[in-house]
């Protein structure tokens, strides 16, 4: 009788560590003695079952957070359970319980994709038994099973992701901590990845996806978004969406839709007072109002007499821009120092016939196109498909096999300098010079353009007013906040001010704030007769563009506005297409069609 | 070729270089130490012998003869030994790097006039000490055998050798290390700040951005010859000067001359390290390019093993070797003054090597865009 209380506490003990496997209270995270904390106030439960998204830009401190959780680095404030465990102390027993998947997975490239899942059985310690029924399922599961013989490093990004996943799932995890899976994953590829993980969630297992892509977040059961080391919302998506149910329009049908007359839109619109963000979505404009803000008056936009409002459903940065306080302004001071372009009725970039073969492999075949003054012009396509191989071509860092690559008329290869200095070129990485400081990199980048004297120091200055970048003039180049980088390289790309801009993924990872101020200054140098092209992974970025090539198995399968795409796979099945869906829809056809000829050629 | 663009491109490279903490250290500290550990431990001298001593005579001449031995400044350790069997544990425990055997009847020979032998037990497993060793016992026996002469008033040895060591009297080991090191250190300088330089930019991206920049390769390649040989001259004065002030090497020939035979090799040391560089990737494979690059270099130089020994082959390959080249100045105007013509004639391949190096490896960036 006496035991009966007792029995009732036991009963009800185990309840909460089986639906909470993770238990965070004000979390903090200093490295070293920086001034700074990479994260602060983080207070969280994720439970089994759900992919738990870890959202925010680069630097947001997800890596952090995603390490603290595996139990690589203690916490320097807070307390956190893992599994009931204690990461700090207890992170051997967390480790056989959990599976982690860091950014660069740790495959062994030079190993086979089935030596790379053995390696991992062993050193998880899988019995032998066991071996050959998990790696079937897993194979199975990841469709890697017809490559097991083929090298990790020859893989393509999404095929690595799909092996670091089976390699961390080797043992069935209670928890699955992935940090960036999509990073450098093609949209096909990252479809099947997140197929993946819903599978494997609703099997029970916890998961956590960190991303930069705010897009992952709506598919996410749970959000942690976090913003330089801040925890700025935790709860179901749809409830950060619903703050600004209501408050999102697209402006339809500006006149001229071809040309440049949405930027202007754009650029006046946010110009308005109640309109917080806007961007560009294929011939559509899309404004985010203001709390309790009137609809905006289209005739101040001059949008011309056949705009409409339409409201849409929110998206989950639309809300993130909201609590952030709002976007940037519409108003490049770049381009509004920058002299118009002479107008140029010929093509500003040209590729004719492009094709560039290694060895026996095709990387790009016969790829043509112009893109006008003024125009932005994408290329798209997934990771392998040839993409960046005719990007390489067309500025001048890959020789062509056969065909020609034309900047302004004037064809890289022969004519060295001349066609060069029209080029300004920014990479991904930003590639400045991280020792040195912000002055010497744009000291540097006049120099090797050939401003020299007043011309030269009217620039550098020009720079640096316009970007803002007095306060940071003697910081090294590495030490600034992403946001400053992004800037300081933009600026370095264009102080010469170019006819013609290379971006190759130019914002892939920074925050929403920064992109949308990137892609301003893009738009008004574009408004000023500056052409640009771009490659992305992006679909927000492709939305910016007038015209997108869609490039697959080193061919173009598609061209045109981003909406000429969505509209060319509209159908019953997809009333309203996304740019994404538009590009799986198209890669998956082309499939098709090669398999086609494939065996009309058998049945010939 | 713009010569505002190339110096932007000087100013960057050394600003980079500078601005680095890790590469400032990378390119000051190690030369100063190997410097200091080379000198003193990379020495084919012999010192602090252990010699064992086995007196069977204990007369007044090999009581004499021993004296001098433990005298001897090489000698640091001399011991009896007991009897004759304990020689051969003595050398095979290596208790001792030699044993000398004094017989019986030495000191009647001497005394009689008639010759008399010691005998002379050496450890051929250290070959090259057991030779120096052997040489140092020689010399002891043979000031031995003349002061014996002189004293009885004997006929002299109808033939001697009389050895004079010319441009460094006194064989100070030193004065043969510390030049060869000079050019050894400014090699490896030479070579890392090229070959890491191109490598980095090639992981950053940032020669991509180089590349579709105005710059022509030309242009690249005199900006990443320049702050390179401007890095390694200051280095070797750095490293000349350690040599002379606190080794006391003596440079007796012209300093401007060494300075130029100095450039002319720097010149072919970043022609190799661009070459390398323009065959790598990564910062990891240029390091292990410049390692595969310097032991044959090193081995082939005429500093351990001199070249004439090497085989006929291995000779004409060492030619394309620019320390080999360097080695022969370097020791030629530091010890015996060599003048400006003689190290003209020495030093000419070495612009040779640059030259074609450094074609070399514009050739291979071209090509890398191709």
């Amino acid at each position: 009788m006496s035991a009966q209380p007792l029995d009732a506490r036991l009963v009800s003990a185990p309840a909460s560590p089986a639906s909470v496997l993770i238990e965070a209270q004000g979390l903090a995270m200093r490295y070293g003695s920086s001034a700074t904390l990479a994260l602060e106030g983080i207070t969280a439960s994720i439970r089994p079952g759900l992919i738990t998204g870890l959202v925010g830009p680069d630097g947001a401190g997800k890596t952090t957070l995603m390490r603290l959780l595996a139990g690589l680095v203690d916490a320097s404030q807070g307390s956190l359970r893992v599994l009931g465990l204690n990461p700090a102390t207890q992170s051997r027993e967390l480790h056989a319980r959990i599976g982690y998947m860091p950014q660069k997975f740790g495959l062994y490239e030079d190993l086979t994709v089935a030596e790379n899942l053995r390696l991992y059985a062993e050193v998880r310690g899988l019995p032998a038994a066991e071996r050959a029924a998990t790696f079937d399922r897993l194979l199975g599961f990841t469709g890697l099973a017809s490559f097991t013989s083929r090298l990790a490093g020859r893989l393509s990004g999404g095929m690595k992701q799909k092996l670091g996943l089976a390699c961390a799932m080797i043992k069935r995890p209670e928890l699955l901590l992935l940090d960036e899976p999509s990073v450098g994953v093609d949209p096909i590829s990252r479809r099947e990845l997140w197929r993946m993980v819903r599978e494997l969630a609703d099997d029970g297992i916890g998961v956590v996806w960190s991303t930069s892509y705010l897009d992952e977040a709506e598919g996410c059961d749970e959000v942690l978004l976090l913003s330089g080391g801040k925890m700025l919302f935790v709860g179901k998506p749809t409830d950060l969406t619903g703050r600004v149910q209501g408050r999102v329009v697209q402006v339809r049908g500006a006149s001229d839709p071809k040309g440049g007359s949405r930027r202007g839109v754009l650029r006046r619109a946010l110009g308005l007072p109640g309109i917080i963000d806007g961007v560009i979505q294929g011939r559509h404009v899309r404004l985010v109002l203001a709390k309790d803000a009137p609809l905006p008056d289209l005739s101040a936009m001059r949008a011309g007499p056949q705009a409409e409002l339409v409201q849409v459903a929110p998206r989950f940065e639309d809300a993130f821009l909201d609590i952030l306080g709002g976007g940037p302004g519409g108003v490049s001071a770049l381009a509004e120092r920058m002299a118009n372009k002479p107008p140029n009725e010929n093509s500003l970039v040209e590729a004719r016939g492009l094709t560039k073969r290694f060895g026996d492999f095709t990387a790009a075949r016969d790829i043509t196109f112009a893109i006008r003054q003024g125009e932005i012009f994408g290329l798209l396509g997934p990771n392998g498909a040839g993409k960046s191989t005719t990007f390489k071509m067309m500025c001048g860092l890959l020789k062509p096999t056969a065909g020609q690559a034309l900047v302004d008329g004037l064809v890289l290869g022969k004519s060295k300098g001349a066609a060069r200095e029209r080029i300004g070129y920014m990479a991904q990485k930003f590639s400045l010079y991280g020792t040195l400081s912000v002055r010497q990199n744009l000291d540097f980048f006049s120099g090797v353009y050939g401003l020299e004297g007043a011309v030269r120091k009217r620039a550098v200055e020009g720079m640096i007013e316009t970007f803002g970048l007095s306060p940071h003039l003697s910081a090294s180049a590495d030490e600034l906040p992403l946001g400053f980088k992004q800037r300081l390289a933009l600026a370095c790309a264009v102080m010469h001010e170019p006819a013609v801009l290379f971006l190759d993924e130019p914002t892939s990872g920074v925050d929403p704030i920064t992109r949308r101020e990137f892609w301003t200054h893009i738009n008004g140098m574009v408004e000023r007769g500056v052409t640009v092209m771009v490659t992305t992974h992006f679909m927000d970025e492709a939305e910016y563009c007038d015209r997108i090539g869609l490039v697959y198995r080193g061919r173009v399968i598609a061209m045109g506005s981003p909406d000429d795409l969505k509209d060319g796979v509209r159908g019953p099945d997809l009333i309203e297409p996304s740019l994404e869906d538009a590009f799986v829809t198209l890669v998956e056809k082309d499939d098709q069609d090669q398999a086609q000829g494939l065996n009309r050629e058998v049945a010939a | 070729m713009n010569y505002a663009r190339i110096k932007a491109l000087v100013i960057k490279e050394l600003l980079a270089v500078l601005r680095d903490r890790k590469s400032r250290v990378v390119l000051i500290l190690p030369p100063i130490l190997q410097l200091t550990i080379f000198a003193f431990a990379a020495t084919l001298e012999v010192k602090n012998i252990e010699l064992a001593l086995l007196d069977k005579d204990g007369g007044k001449a090999a009581v004499e003869l021993a004296q001098r031995f433990r005298g001897s400044p090489s000698f640091t350790k001399v011991f009896p030994l007991r009897g004759q069997e304990d020689v051969a544990p003595t050398l095979e425990d290596e208790k001792a790097m030699a044993v000398l055997v004094i017989d019986q009847n030495f000191s009647r020979d001497v005394a009689a006039g008639r010759p008399a032998e010691v005998q002379f037990l050496l450890d051929g497993r250290r070959s090259n000490a057991a030779q120096i060793v052997q040489g140092y016992a020689q010399r002891i026996v043979e000031q031995y055998n003349r002061d014996l002469v002189a004293r009885y008033n004997l006929p002299p040895p109808p033939a001697t050798l009389v050895a004079r060591n010319w441009f460094n009297p006194n064989l100070d080991y030193l004065w043969f290390t510390v030049p060869n090191l000079i050019g050894m250190l400014t090699m490896v300088v030479g070579l890392i700040v090229t070959a890491l330089s191109v490598a980095r930019e090639r992981e950053l991206g940032t020669f991509d951005q180089l590349l579709v920049s105005p710059l022509s390769p030309g242009e690249i390649l005199a900006g990443k010859t320049l702050p390179a040989m401007i890095l390694g001259v200051v280095e070797s004065v750095l490293i000349v000067a350690v040599a002379i002030l606190a080794f006391g090497i003596p440079c007796q020939g012209s300093l401007w001359v060494l300075a130029l035979s100095m450039v002319l090799y720097l010149f072919s040391v970043v022609g190799f390290g661009l070459f390398i560089s323009s065959l790598c990737n990564t910062q990891q494979q240029a390091i292990l390019g410049t390692f595969t690059f310097m032991m044959p270099a090193t081995l082939l130089s005429g500093f351990a093993t001199p070249i004439e020994t090497m085989p006929k082959l291995l000779q004409i390959v060492s030619l394309a070797n620019p320390l080999r080249h360097f080695l022969v100045a370097v020791r030629g105007i530091m010890l015996k003054g060599m003048p400006l013509l003689t190290v003209l004639d020495t030093i000419w391949p070495l612009l040779v090597i640059a030259v074609a190096t450094l074609a070399l490896a514009g050739w291979f960036f071209r090509k890398g865009l191709g």
